[in-house]
């Protein structure tokens, strides 16, 4: 069991793929079809590209605040992977690629940062929660999405996500020891990128790890180098399985770092040192994996660039179609706060409908 | 005297108060280092060091809860809620602790602190960055809730919060964070909590508002009074006591009342004074006394914030229909 073998309390963590592309556990490796290797990477460029271009479109005043994902991409898409098609996904709000990986078109991820509800209106069968503002609540939802499953023997498994400052707040640890309890099959993800906002990982807990904290939950827990692709599957995988077999709940604590600012609103010089993220660079998950890829004999610096280009235009292409019909019908205002409108919001409805009627 | 926003009228109170009160204590999520996410605080730890201003773990009810501990143990502490969207969290303490630790001690123990966060909408956010949530503060008993519009309000209120020998809830409106500038003493002053403010007298119909509302009205009067229509513009300031009086007495005056506010209009603000003038001024009234308040909806993102949103158009047009009632 790698929960056992890299014991969080040793300060162990688990690493596949290094820095530079080297495998270095290879007995670990995961036998994983050209197929899906190729599915990951190239979600995880989709995911950087959509992520650039969204910043650029926030400082040409045509996007609204914007959370930014710049270098995890390897802790989100190596757990995505790792589940199945009938699992749910219960993200925090910095799980673009997960999203993307699991079938979140494109469109809705930017009409949802573009200022419309609808983006959170994912297409059938995609099995994603909205994205969740307000900090640990997820854990809770994702406990009892995980709990439906099993009572009802649904054969569901649901991944999670939260940060770490978002290991502070009390839900945090409710639900997974609500999990914990009923052996509830569901996978909790820290990423660790090391900031919340402005504060680092140290100011935010006295634990030397965050997947530590599972320990006191009864529960394993492990620390993934989140940039390594490959470690963020076998970790999940390995908790996906247990969870599926009824063993319960995974604290899994991808090591991480956000190389970008906190959303497009945060100025990160405030806080930490260009050399930091300059270090961290270096660790970018995309350019191990391409050339992790590229050793296989499944990817080329040429096919890379066209991929690069494709996705460029393509980006383009979907945020031009959002700006054309992300727009808001004003039945939108009223009409989903519940299954049928009440009197008063009726009222309310049509005495805005006879005021824009008069004052126009 | 100084031109300040806003912003800089409560980030220069909060430097005033804890030079001149050694038991004054600042924190919150990102207000140490960085100076918060608005910058409210920016500066203040490097001037008073990390026990006085500090950045909180990301724990709401850890911010509040412990504030309740230090504010028994000879501490005033002002804490931040980065948002008043992420205050749920918090809701618990302040429910159940903040509020009631005098009458439960039976005034053994009392709590001099002040939580103050940013609300309201119109700033383009993000979930649960856009909501008016004074009415969840001002139902419970033991709380004071208090929304400035002004800099020079800003500062006297602030200090008055912090000088409070009860807690505070004060509400800023982020939307005017940085709106404007207006001249602040620099001298130590108050602006008593539970007293509000005749921004504007007028003969035809009273208009109280508070917050980035005071604005919006004041625009729509310049359309009104085009028209002839004089209104009396009263900022209330103080959510909780409310400033019964200086309402009552205005209305007397003009005998048409209207209530302006960003909060949900079901159980808001409004109907408490919309109640008040019914019982206080009944005889003097020509009009239903009338609240404008948004939508009982959540507030839209941005795409659709603007149909959610009172503005000077909407304000003006149910002046009008009261003047004409």
């Amino acid at each position: 069991m790698l929960t056992k073998q890299f014991d969080p309390l040793k300060k162990k963590q688990l690493q596949i793929l290094d820095e530079n592309g080297n495998i270095v556990a290879k007995d670990l490796e995961p036998n994983l079809s050209k197929d899906q290797l190729l599915k990951m990477y190239k979600t995880m460029v989709l995911g950087r590209v959509a992520d650039t271009k969204a910043v650029q479109f926030q400082r040409q005043g045509r996007m609204l605040t914007f959370v930014i994902n710049k270098g995890q991409e390897a802790a989100q898409v190596g757990s995505a992977a790792a589940i199945e098609e009938q699992d749910w996904v219960v993200p925090a709000f910095r799980e673009f690629s997960t999203l993307l990986y699991r079938g979140a078109p494109l469109y809705n991820l930017y009409l949802y940062w573009y200022g419309n509800e609808w983006g959170s209106h994912f297409p059938e069968g995609v099995k994603i929660l909205p994205v969740n503002i307000t900090i640990g609540a997820q854990f809770n939802h994702a406990t009892g999405v995980a709990l439906a499953s099993k009572f009802q023997k649904k054969n569901e498994v649901v991944l999670t996500f939260i940060g770490d400052g978002g290991t502070s707040e009390g839900e945090f640890h409710e639900g997974i020891n609500f999990a914990s309890v009923f052996d509830a099959p569901v996978v909790f993800i820290i990423q660790n990128n090391h900031y919340a906002i402005s504060v680092p990982r140290q100011k935010q807990t006295k634990s030397i790890t965050l997947a530590q904290k599972a320990i006191a939950y009864g529960i394993p827990g492990i620390q993934v180098d989140g940039n390594d692709v490959l470690a963020m599957y076998v970790a999940t995988k390995e908790a996906v399985d247990r969870a599926r077999r009824g063993e319960g709940p995974t604290l899994i604590e991808a090591y991480t770092y956000r190389l970008g600012a906190h959303t497009t609103s945060d100025d990160p010089t405030l806080y930490r040192e260009d050399k930091e993220v300059d270090e961290w660079i270096k660790k970018d998950p995309l350019i191990r994996f391409k050339k992790y890829l590229i050793e296989k004999g499944y990817w080329s610096e040429e096919e890379d660039q066209k991929l690069y280009e494709e996705y460029n235009d393509y980006v383009n292409d979907v945020f031009k179609q959002v700006e054309a019909t992300g727009f808001y019908q004003l039945e939108d205002v009223f009409k989903y706060q519940y299954a049928e409108m009440p009197q008063h919001l009726v009222e309310q409805y049509e005495a805005y409908k006879h005021y824009l009627e008069e004052v126009k | 005297m100084a031109l300040m926003t806003i912003l800089q009228a409560i980030n220069h109170t909060l430097d005033q108060q804890m030079e001149k009160d050694s038991t004054v204590v600042v924190y919150g999520e990102d207000v140490g280092v960085e100076g918060g996410v608005f910058r409210a605080t920016a500066g203040l730890q490097k001037k008073y060091g990390v026990e006085r201003c500090f950045d909180a773990p990301v724990s709401e009810a850890g911010i509040v809860g412990t504030a309740v501990g230090m504010a028994i143990n000879g501490l005033k502490p002002v804490v931040e809620i980065q948002f008043s969207g992420f205050m749920f969290p918090a809701y618990n303490q302040i429910a159940a602790h903040v509020a009631r630790m005098r009458v439960r001690s039976r005034g053994k123990y009392h709590l001099p602190l002040v939580i103050r966060m940013p609300y309201g909408g119109g700033i383009r956010a993000l979930e649960h960055h856009s909501e008016s949530q004074e009415t969840l503060f001002a139902h419970i008993p033991g709380l004071k809730v208090v929304i400035p519009s002004t800099p020079y309000d800003a500062k006297g209120l602030l200090t008055a919060a912090i000088k409070d020998p009860d807690p505070v809830i004060f509400m800023e409106p982020k939307r005017i964070y940085r709106a404007f500038k207006q001249e602040v003493p620099e001298e130590e002053y108050i602006v008593p909590i539970g007293k509000a403010k005749v921004v504007k007298e007028g003969t035809d119909i009273t208009v109280v508002a508070w917050g980035a509302m005071v604005r919006e009205v004041q625009k729509a009067m310049q359309e009104l009074e085009q028209e002839g229509i004089s209104v009396e513009l009263i900022d209330l300031r103080t959510i909780k006591p409310i400033d019964k009086d200086t309402i009552l007495e205005s209305v007397q005056k003009t005998g048409r009342f209207l209530v302006v506010h960003e909060a949900v209009t079901s159980f808001g603000p409004g109907a408490e004074l919309v109640s008040l003038v019914t019982q206080g001024a009944f005889l003097s009234l020509e009009a239903p006394p009338t609240r404008l308040g948004a939508f009982d909806v959540t507030v839209p993102l941005d795409k659709g914030e603007h149909h959610y949103l009172i503005d000077s158009k909407r304000i003006a047009y149910e002046v009008r229909k009261l003047i004409k009632y």
